[in-house]
């Protein structure tokens, strides 16, 4: 490996000197020579050889900056032969750039080929360049789209010949929206570019906006840029409304995380009246279950998610019924010791996990189907973790109340709920329905630990950032109704993401705070009391 | 014959429990005053490791005044008032001869009382908003104008930014830096409009709306950077939003202040690829000091190890204190505040750092991009180092202000046009 190094860095400082003079001698080298340029050149140089590289127009140009765009292109330190690196099934695959052929070598023997941010630019816009040409409509489509923000006249008249020949309907759209950009903007014939602004106007790409608000702005030509103040107008007012959309996506996503952590306390606080200060450690446990599931099978991340909900309802209302059978039962109707002991309990659990699996943060790896985004249109867009948590919120509702009026369980914790000794006169037997309801709500508190570990970090004080909140929740909303809890959370949800844009994340949730003081002062009993003789 | 032989080797005994007794007695005492448990204790239990690291070697290379050096840690548990109750602890019962100690500026302002009641002396490794410079602290990290300023001149000039998003979370480090920062780009000529500032709670998760604001503030066609004094572990929620929202490096750079080696170890890093980090020191630097202080960190704390920018800080104030003891002769407090004036070590990226009348040091400014394998790479360095400014030329109020703790001045805090040692209170 030393020697290799070695003859490497000899190799290498004979290509630069071979270089100095190739470069200052002749300019032009062919695709083999540019590319293998690239192993040695200084990365603030590395433009000019990319620069050079596209002009060759070679067949491997293509895969050559794909691999480089993505980071996963290498060269061989012994005789600086590219190679891309990839993973397949998590084994880990190098080829060769030039054969695609499998080499058998280590990573030790490779060196990377780095890239910045301005090479990646370049690197983007290039690419699309080539795909122009694609076999494939939709690769030709999104790159057109790619270079909206990159135009310059050789792209616009490159575009322009390629629209001639264009066959698919979408694809010529898109070229004919470029064209359209840039004969608003270049053309000489006044009415030609006003009907390109015309034209444009029902667009809300970023870039068609901003070239609005240049023409808007101009003052050779007043009719054009009256035309594009229409246009531009049209597209804010409809940018607002998108924002509306989204803020309102926002705040129920974020009900959708109360709703999670707030649902198992709505059972254990408010069907038994267990003021259970340990509830954010169960989703703490639910949280680190999904970590381990995934330590466990590292192959299957995307399915790991799907063991993980079970798992994580198991541990976390196993640790319920210990807690209850071990503790809570010794303190009924004493609400204050309840307290101090749950909290006890809530310390005891958060040093465990600390001990067990260090203090610091752990990662947990998002599946990629929860991954990105959704681009409804260039301002509209949904992100999939945030969407399916929402979806999975609203499943995990529905199950629950199933689950208490269906069941003869939940007709067993109703009826303990309502009326401990009359159930008891009828034969529930009260012990098991108690232990059962908390591991219930324990549970269900684990999986929305499995939702939270997708969203936040993972690590012994997860719990203690949502007890409140959950708290909060369960009051706000009535305690001992579930779809009061449903209503409070998405309700706080949106009214935090309503404020957050105006006054802040701090002062928001200081203002969601005094508002929910005040209206417990005005209706003890929260949005949806209980009422009749099950209120007592 | 026996019995001589018994005396004497009692008499040796005796001796040799007396040389080990006055040996004990005669170490120099170095306190490390670092939280090695609650939040901050992630990035503060390796700070304390350098320390013992750094000291070991010290005793391996004799000691320093021909005395052993002695390590005496406390914990501090993260707990800002208890830093002022430990570092008198360490200065009272324990008589250290220094302190290596604290991360955030609320646990430096708490123990600086003390320090300057008992005529400590203290290395603060990390850096921070300035605004300071206490007869009694040598600030081995960077100020305001060895990270952020050069920064914002690179994002400026090199990537062409004319938009700014300033993002911190909300205490004193980030909200002084913004506003030196505010008042910077206004000096540049920078619009009030094209200025975004947003702060957040320690932890915060819940980014989507603010990254959502981000994305709209840099979609109006002008070139936009984020300027982030975000702290702590709410990065990980912030980079994955940002990574979730489709926003990448080359569209709208993230640059740092707070992430570095340590913070990014242990998660994945390739959504955060090609976003920014300000520092004086990164891993990745090569130079051969650089490359036997990894070695020999590996070696000491385990080969998964990483380094990072305070911890160089911490190498680079503890080999300054060494040296100014050496020149002193003693490890009097008031001795060796004035003999580390001046005085040059080598850094570990190829330079020199040198004590500055200010109790600042003299660093190089890195920008590094991150890599795919949580190191970064360095895309742009200042020519040489900068000299660390306590006072910032950019806020009216400290701007005639300067800290040079030389005779005649003596000050950390003279106001140049009024010629009074009286500018602020720190």
């Amino acid at each position: 490996m030393f020697r290799h190094a070695l003859t490497h860095k000899i190799f290498k400082t004979l290509m630069t000197l071979s270089l100095v003079f190739s470069v200052s001698l002749v300019q032009a080298t062919s695709f083999e020579e540019l590319s293998q340029e690239l192993t040695i050149v200084k990365l603030s140089k590395a433009k000019a050889v990319v620069e050079q590289l596209e002009q060759t127009g070679h067949p491997l140009l293509l895969p050559l900056f794909e691999h480089m765009l993505a980071g996963d292109l290498y060269y061989r330190v012994s005789d600086g032969l590219l190679v891309s690196h990839s993973t397949v099934k998590g084994k880990l695959q190098i080829r060769a750039l030039s054969t695609g052929e499998l080499l058998d070598v280590t990573e030790a023997d490779l060196e990377k080929i780095k890239v910045n941010n301005s090479l990646r630019i370049f690197l983007r816009s290039a690419i699309a360049r080539i795909q122009l040409t694609s076999e494939d409509a939709t690769e030709r489509k999104a790159a057109v789209e790619a270079l909206y923000k990159k135009m310059d006249s050789d792209t616009v008249a490159t575009i322009a010949s390629l629209r001639e020949t264009e066959t698919n309907a979408s694809v010529r759209g898109a070229m004919d929206i470029v064209l359209a950009m840039d004969n608003a903007k270049n053309g000489s014939d006044v009415d030609a570019r006003i009907a390109s602004v015309t034209f444009l106007a029902d667009s809300l790409e970023p870039a068609i906006r901003n070239l609005m608000i240049e023409l808007a702005d101009q003052v050779e030509e007043p009719r054009l840029a009256i035309e594009a103040r229409v246009a531009l107008n049209g597209i804010e007012g409809k940018i607002r409304f998108f924002n509306k959309v989204d803020t309102i996506f926002f705040g129920l996503s974020l009900g959708s995380v109360l709703l999670l952590a707030s649902i198992g306390l709505a059972i254990t606080f408010g069907v038994m009246g267990v003021i259970n200060m340990a509830h954010g450690e169960m989703i703490m446990l639910g949280a680190y279950t999904t970590y381990v599931v995934q330590l466990l099978m590292p192959n299957y991340i995307d399915a790991s998610i799907w063991v993980a909900i079970p798992a994580a309802f198991l541990v976390s209302g196993l640790m319920g019924v210990i807690i209850e059978r071990g503790v809570i039962q010794f303190l009924h109707g004493r609400p204050l010791e309840t307290l101090l002991a749950t909290f006890g309990i809530s310390l005891i659990l958060q040093q465990l996990v600390r001990s067990v699996f260090s203090p610091l943060n752990r990662q947990v790896d998002t599946p990629s189907w929860m991954s990105g985004s959704i681009e409804l249109n260039p301002v509209l867009f949904v992100t999939l973790n945030r969407f399916y948590i929402f979806i999975f919120a609203l499943v995990v509702f529905a199950l629950l109340v199933l689950i208490l009026n269906k069941t003869s369980l939940g007709l067993h914790v109703r009826a303990v709920s309502q009326n401990r000794n009359m159930a008891k006169a009828m034969g529930i037997k009260t012990a098991r329905v108690d232990a059962m309801t908390f591991g219930l709500g324990s549970g269900i508190a684990g999986i929305a630990g499995v939702a939270l570990s997708q969203l936040t970090n993972v690590g012994p004080n997860l719990g203690q950032g949502y007890i409140i909140d959950s708290f909060m929740v369960v009051v706000f909303g009535g305690v001992g109704n579930l779809f009061g809890t449903l209503v409070a959370a998405f309700t706080l949800g949106i009214a935090n993401k309503v404020l957050e844009p105006i006054t802040g994340a701090v002062l928001a949730s200081i203002l969601v705070l005094i508002f929910i003081i005040l209206f417990i002062q005005k209706r003890p009993k929260g949005l949806f009391p209980q009422k009749g003789r099950a209120a007592e | 014959m026996k019995i001589t032989t018994l005396m004497k080797g009692a008499a040796l005994a005796v001796s040799a429990s007396i040389a080990v007794t006055t040996w004990a007695a005669d170490t120099i005492k170095v306190g490390v005053l670092h939280s090695l448990s609650g939040t901050m204790a992630i990035s503060e239990t390796t700070l304390k490791d350098t320390v013992l690291m750094m000291v070991e070697e010290q005793n391996k290379k004799g000691g320093l005044l021909g005395k052993q050096l002695e390590a005496v840690v406390v914990d501090p548990a993260s707990n800002w008032p208890l830093f002022a109750e430990k570092g008198r602890e360490l200065l009272t019962q324990e008589n250290v001869d220094v302190i290596f100690g604290s991360w955030t500026s609320v646990s430096r302002k708490s123990v600086l009382p003390v320090l300057e009641e008992l005529n400590g002396l203290m290395f603060y490794p990390v850096q921070y908003e300035g605004e300071e410079s206490s007869k009694n602290i040598f600030y081995t990290g960077a100020a305001p104008n060895q990270q952020a300023i050069p920064a914002v001149d690179y994002l400026m000039n090199d990537i062409e930014v004319e938009r700014w998003v300033l993002a911190g979370t909300d205490y004193v480090y980030p909200r002084t830096t913004n506003k030196i920062l505010e008042a910077y780009l206004k000096s540049k000529g920078v619009a009030e409009e094209d200025i975004m500032i947003n702060y957040t709670p320690f932890g915060h998760s819940d980014w989507q709306s603010i990254i959502a604001d981000i994305k709209k503030f840099g979609s109006e066609g002008k070139k936009t950077a984020v300027v982030s004094t975000i702290n702590g572990d709410a990065n990980v929620p912030f980079y994955k939003e940002l990574g979730n929202q489709g926003i990448s490096a080359e569209d709208i750079p993230v640059v740092a202040f707070s992430v570095g080696e340590e913070e990014l170890s242990g998660f994945d890093t390739t959504p955060l690829v090609g976003h920014l980090a300000a520092w004086n020191y990164f891993q990745s630097v090569e130079s051969s000091a650089n490359a036997e202080f990894i070695a020999k960190w590996k070696a000491f704390a385990g080969e998964e190890r990483v380094t990072n920018d305070p911890m160089e800080a911490t190498y680079i104030g503890f080999e300054l204190w060494v040296d100014a003891v050496e020149k002193a002769g003693t490890t009097d407090v008031d001795a060796v505040s004035d003999a580390i004036i001046g005085l040059s070590v080598p850094n570990l990226t190829g330079g020199t750092a040198t004590m500055g009348k200010n109790h600042h040091l003299t660093k190089p400014v890195l920008i590094g991009e991150i890599q795919d394998d949580g190191q970064f790479e360095v895309v742009w360095e200042t020519e040489g180092e900068v000299a660390g400014d306590a006072w910032s030329d950019f806020l009216p109020d400290s701007a005639p202000l300067i800290a040079d703790w030389t005779a005649p001045i003596k000050c950390g805090n003279y106001n140049t046009i009024t010629k009074t040692c009286s500018g602020q209170n720190y």
